[in-house]
């Protein structure tokens, strides 16, 4: 497979929008859950998953898996530190509190925040919405290590 | 599906309904009262192509319907229990290889459930991710 040139600046530390794309869209998992780039703000990242049948937890309410949720929620996390100009290697935790199930049917959207940065740690909070941010189905307190720490 | 079904049926049922599971490609099986999850290792499951390495919610997405697929087991009602919360320990990356996990009820509450669940490749004493989470019990009957 042949790297685009984005993808290079994808872990060098800028993150034009092109290259979050790239890094929402492009990599085999959230190829297959159907990830789509939303935006990309200073330490903060946006991405959105549609409905979709396969993706469901519970065939008789049709909500989405909250397994989805939890990938939605690791992958805005990291969006969210490339976005603050940090490349995080790895999630070193992960908490998800599922506060209501999504609505039938909804697409879900996630929003992450890098609120602080060391020189090998990054925290992040994120939370997962099928409309209102202010009504979340799920937020997520994650720390993630650093590559080589901060430039 | 009853407390009259036995354990084989009841995580054989869990498993066919629901969607997601067969979009992981996750399997689970039942040795006495002892159930290990199967995820074999797929392509759409990286998350990282350099490495190459699982994508991280996929290992706590597969261990989080390892504890919701213990818990079918042990319950006798037709929906499954929902998730609360879970705390996610990534220890090891995930290999592009199959994996496996084993869940412990902590506590089997009428209304809600403490479940650790421990993931591994290569090595049962060498986890690659670990989670504790809390679940609400389906209402019975």
């Amino acid at each position: 497979m042949v790297k685009p040139p984005n993808f290079i600046a994808a872990m060098t530390g800028t993150l034009d929008e092109e290259a979050a794309r790239h890094m929402v869209t492009r990599t085999p998992q959230t190829e297959a859950l159907g990830f789509q780039f939303v935006s990309i703000s200073d330490a903060r990242g946006t991405i959105q998953v549609p409905w979709r049948a396969d993706l469901v937890g519970d065939p008789e309410t049709g909500v989405i898996a909250s397994g989805v949720v939890t990938t939605l929620l690791d992958h805005v996390c990291g969006l969210s530190i490339r976005a603050a100009a940090a490349v995080p290697q790895g999630t070193l935790d992960l908490r998800i509190d599922y506060m209501r199930p999504a609505r039938p049917q909804a697409d879900l959207v996630a929003d992450g925040h890098c609120y602080k940065l060391t020189r090998t740690i990054a925290f992040v909070r994120a939370l997962a919405h099928d409309g209102d941010p202010d009504d979340p189905v799920a937020t997520a307190q994650a720390a993630f290590a650093l590559v080589g720490g901060l430039s | 599906m009853s407390l009259e079904s036995t354990p084989a049926e009841r995580l054989a049922a869990f498993l066919a309904r629901t969607p997601y599971i067969a979009f992981l490609g996750m399997r689970a099986e039942l040795a006495g009262d002892e159930m290990t999850a199967i995820l074999p290792f797929a392509p759409h499951l990286i998350g990282n192509t350099l490495l190459p390495a699982l994508h991280g919610g996929v290992l706590g997405a597969f261990m989080e319907m390892t504890a919701l697929a213990q818990l079918a087991v042990i319950t006798g009602g037709p929906r499954p229990a929902k998730t609360i919360d879970v705390t996610i320990d990534y220890l090891r990356p995930g290999r592009a290889m199959d994996t496996y996990a084993r869940a412990q009820i902590k506590k089997a509450g009428r209304r809600i459930s403490s479940v650790h669940v421990e993931a591994w490749q290569e090595a049962r004493a060498k986890p690659v991710a670990a989670i504790r989470g809390h679940f609400q019990m389906p209402a019975e009957g």
